[in-house]
């Protein structure tokens, strides 16, 4: 068997998801990169927002005077504006930040937590483990929205600034995502403590804490991207729970897209669509795209799932 | 007679993440009916993947070339429909792993039934009648009662067994046996190999078989085709081959197969040279027992019950033993890698019964281990030099991985390694370099005793006799003591300075190589050496009559 030697690609190459771009092909490569371009689109929006935005979340008038309520897209207001008088376009691109900011406090509160337990549960085991997964069973059934509601009342009593918004929207996925986690790492750990090469560690007389962070955890990360991911477009979908219910960010705030669903409720029976379509489809596409960066990388990370160019005829 | 199988010009290509790879290459053989057709070859020879197109089983990256004609179809061209009718009434599949072969969750009469309904209509009464008169020919005792068992409640012998009647009960004209004994122990493989004979003679079936093992071949085979990179390089009759090898590669195959008597006049030379009477003691068991917990309410497993031995510094003693006989255990014992239970258990001087984990770490330190499987004894995250600072690390010689490297470079070297391996990952090694890389690791903070379990099973023959070579010289250089576990006889002989053979848990022989390879006292050694086929087939079939005659005595 003839063996062809790879030359190792460059360091920026072997990053995560610039290297699963590399080795996709056909289907998959393309719901990657329809992922990456949809998910990158909006982290743009979301850095450069003040520049791309053509007025502040909060703008209901500028130098020609008020806006007006509900007007239909024009030249000034390409996308409409609400029934608060608002720039329909300024409030979605305003929005990603808001978005983006609760994906990151709930991506960081969780993953540290979630991945430490399941770690420390799954390779120490005993009574600790057991009484983790209880736990961590006793949280999973928990609806998230009803958490969320009871944090934003507790953190700011209803009433919602931007980050007591973004707090209770992150807390509560963080609540119900730390036991994802946590099973996810937990498994991998319980499989590898019989590995042979975590014996060897154990046999040449590693410390514990050794084994765990550089023998197991280095091992143990494989599936993180896709519940990464999950979790992310979980914590987008609570966020604009809380602002659809009421329980949001005040429009004076930031800029949040449930809370503009809420507001041109009452729009749709009187035909005006652009204050609800936009948001909605904001909503939509961020999750969308998330999850088909998510889908794809765990696909392409398995070699039995990864799909490869087809032979035409035998080499 | 006519021809059964006829490859003619066989080429597979698999598409794999580097580009295309040719598995086989112009592979052109035949088999006639009633013939037994050995496939040899090292890993990676292509002999599986040969053998998986047979019955049209490649997966969907393959690319397949040339022509297999199974009696009047081309196995290459023909549609899905049709290959689903050739299986198993033309050609059949005996796998490796019976335990995997076997449904656990059905009964093997079901399993033995699924075949014959396949393949026409048959009543549930006629269907497990077949069934039944297919177990007893093929040796399973009380049939009519065991045609209900779950695969669990055989052992694995027998389970080969249920899968080889699986394979004749449509009666196919062809078998193809892929390394039917491998996953077998030496006695149980005897016994197999004696009933493939008899498929061959009462059932008039042809036979493909794959396999590594020269000892299997000479045992059984009619004619070999020898393998290596995708290629046929040498194909003769069975004796002609072993007789004569016109290929250097055959040559290199059969000269590095280990077999007893190799190593007898080296040990006792070397027994000559040094005794080991007034040497320290550097592991000593006394009425060592070893228990496995059972569930809740139930007795626990005794995997090892009451042996008693000493190692002597310097000294290397191989264990010697079927699956399940404890051997790994007594292995694990020492590096404290399982509890003991009862007995003692006395490693470098320091009692090891009920020592905690932290207590043991200081011993840790004068003790090597290296695993059996090289593949997964390496963290595959870290690069080899790494795996090999480990020890280092961990005990404080040295600060971190770039610190330790003189040192590796050395260990590498010592292992003969050349230093730039030192930067590859685990995957990009051979199994042979990486066994090395892991007897540096074992070696490298210079360790009073060495356990090595099963270090070169899971490594071709060629391969083996190498990293045995090895072994031995690190062995004379660093003095170290050593516990050597295998399930080879023959490989233990090359090696050790003393034999204990274990059966069941117990210890029923113990002396120099000399002792129990000559003169064995105990009947269960007795057949243990009858089972080890030779690679003569003459002399395998001398062999064959006297463990013929040994179990007629048990």
């Amino acid at each position: 068997m003839s063996v062809t030697t790879v030359r190792k690609p460059s360091l920026l190459w072997r990053l995560p998801i610039l290297s699963h771009l590399r080795q996709s092909v056909g289907v998959q490569r393309g719901m990657l990169i329809a992922g990456i371009l949809i998910s990158g689109m909006f982290i743009v929006a979301a850095i450069f927002a003040p520049l791309i935005a053509p007025y502040g979340f909060a703008q209901s008038r500028d130098e020609n005077g008020l806006f007006g309520k509900q007007m239909p897209p024009s030249p000034e207001h390409l996308w409409g504006t609400t029934v608060g008088g608002f720039d329909v376009l300024s409030r979605v691109i305003w929005g990603t930040q808001t978005a983006l900011s609760v994906v990151i406090v709930a991506v960081v509160l969780s993953i540290f937590a979630g991945v430490a337990l399941g770690l420390v549960s799954g390779y120490l085991g005993g009574w600790l483990d057991r009484v983790l997964v209880v736990i961590a069973d006793a949280i999973y059934p928990f609806p998230t929205l009803l958490l969320a509601i009871v944090m934003s009342i507790v953190i700011s009593g209803g009433r919602s600034s931007l980050w007591s918004g973004i707090l209770s929207a992150a807390i509560s996925i963080t609540v119900v995502f730390i036991p994802q986690y946590f099973r996810v790492v937990r498994a991998e750990a319980v499989r590898l403590k019989a590995e042979a090469f975590v014996e060897s560690a154990r046999v040449v007389g590693s410390s514990t804490g050794r084994i765990m962070f550089t023998h197991v955890l280095r091992n143990s990360t494989r599936t993180l991207p896709l519940i990464l991911t999950l979790n992310a477009s979980e914590a987008i979908l609570t966020l604009a729970g809380l602002g659809f219910l009421g329980f949001g960010i005040a429009p004076t705030s930031a800029a949040e897209w449930g809370y503009d669903l809420n507001r041109a409720l009452s729009d749709t029976a009187s035909g005006i669509w652009w204050t609800g379509v936009f948001p909605g489809a904001a909503i939509v596409l961020l999750v969308l795209g998330l999850t088909l960066v998510g889908e794809s990388i765990n696909d392409i990370s398995d070699p039995k799932l990864r799909t490869r160019k087809r032979l035409r005829k035998a080499a | 007679m006519p021809n059964v199988l006829d490859i003619n010009n066989l080429g597979v290509s698999f598409a794999t993440d580097a580009g295309a790879v040719r598995a086989v290459d112009g592979v052109t053989l035949s088999v006639k009916a009633g013939e037994v057709l050995a496939i040899v070859g090292e890993s990676g020879s292509g002999k599986t993947v040969t053998a998986k197109t047979i019955l049209g089983l490649l997966p969907e990256t393959a690319v397949t070339s040339g022509v297999v004609m199974l009696g009047a179809n081309d196995i290459v061209s023909v549609g899905k429909d049709t290959l689903r009718k050739i299986r198993g009434t033309d050609v059949a599949m005996v796998f490796q792993e019976p335990s995997l072969a076997l449904n656990p969750v059905f009964t093997v009469g079901w399993q033995i039934a699924e075949g014959l309904r396949a393949h026409g209509r048959l009543s549930k009464k006629a269907a497990k009648a077949k069934a039944v008169d297919i177990l007893r020919r093929v040796g399973i005792p009380e049939p009519e009662k065991r045609v209900d068992y779950y695969p669990h409640q055989f052992s694995g012998g027998q389970k080969q067994r249920v899968v080889i009647a699986m394979a004749l009960v449509l009666d196919p004209e062809l078998i193809v046996a892929d390394e039917p004994t491998t996953a077998l122990d030496v006695t149980v493989q005897a016994e197999i190999l004696d009933l493939l004979r008899r498929c061959r003679d009462e059932f008039n079936t042809a036979i493909v078989l794959i396999t590594h093992n020269m000892g299997v071949v000479a045992d059984l085979a009619d004619r070999v085709v020898v393998m290596y990179e995708g290629k046929i390089v040498e194909s003769a009759d069975a004796t002609t081959l072993f007789e004569n090898p016109k290929h250097e590669y055959t040559k290199k195959l059969l000269g590095s197969v280990p077999f007893i008597g190799q190593g007898t006049e080296d040990t006792t030379s070397r027994a000559m040279a040094r005794s080991f009477a007034d040497h320290e003691v550097a592991v000593a068991a006394k009425r060592l027992v070893i228990e496995y917990p059972g569930r809740l309410g139930r007795p626990g497993f005794r995997a090892v019950d009451g042996v008693s031995f000493t190692i002597a510094q310097g000294e290397v003693l191989g264990l010697v033993g079927e699956s399940g006989s404890g051997k790994t255990t007594i292995g694990r014992a020492i590096a404290g890698l399982t509890a003991v239970s009862g007995g003692s258990l006395s490693v470098l001087g320091t009692e090891v019964r009920g020592l905690s984990e932290r207590g043991f770490r200081s011993l840790r330190a004068d003790i090597g281990f290296v695993f059996q499987d090289p593949a997964s004894s390496f963290n595959p995250r870290l690069t080899i030099a790494e795996c090999v600072a480990e020890p280092l690390i961990v005990h404080g010689r040295a600060g971190d991985a770039a610190a330790a490297r003189p040192r590796v470079d050395e260990l590498l070297e010592a292992v003969q390694l050349p230093k730039a391996f030192g930067d590859r990952f685990p995957h990009e090694l051979s199994g042979g370099q990486r066994q090395r890389a892991s007897l540096a690791r074992a070696i490298a903070l210079q360790p009073k005793l060495l356990v090595a379990d099963e270090p070169t099973s899971a490594l071709d023959v060629s391969v083996q006799a190498r990293v045995l070579e090895l072994f031995a010289e690190l062995q004379r250089e660093f003095g170290f003591a050593a516990l050597f576990i295998s399930h080879d006889l023959a490989v233990v002989d090359l090696l050790a300075d003393r034999i204990a053979v274990l059966y069941r848990g117990e210890l029923v022989e113990e002396g120099t190589g000399a002792q129990v390879l000559v003169n064995p006292r105990h009947p269960y050694t007795r057949r243990l050496l009858a089972s080890l086929p030779v690679p003569n087939p003459a002399r395998q079939a001398e062999r064959r009559e006297e463990l013929r005659r040994l179990r007629g005595l048990d």
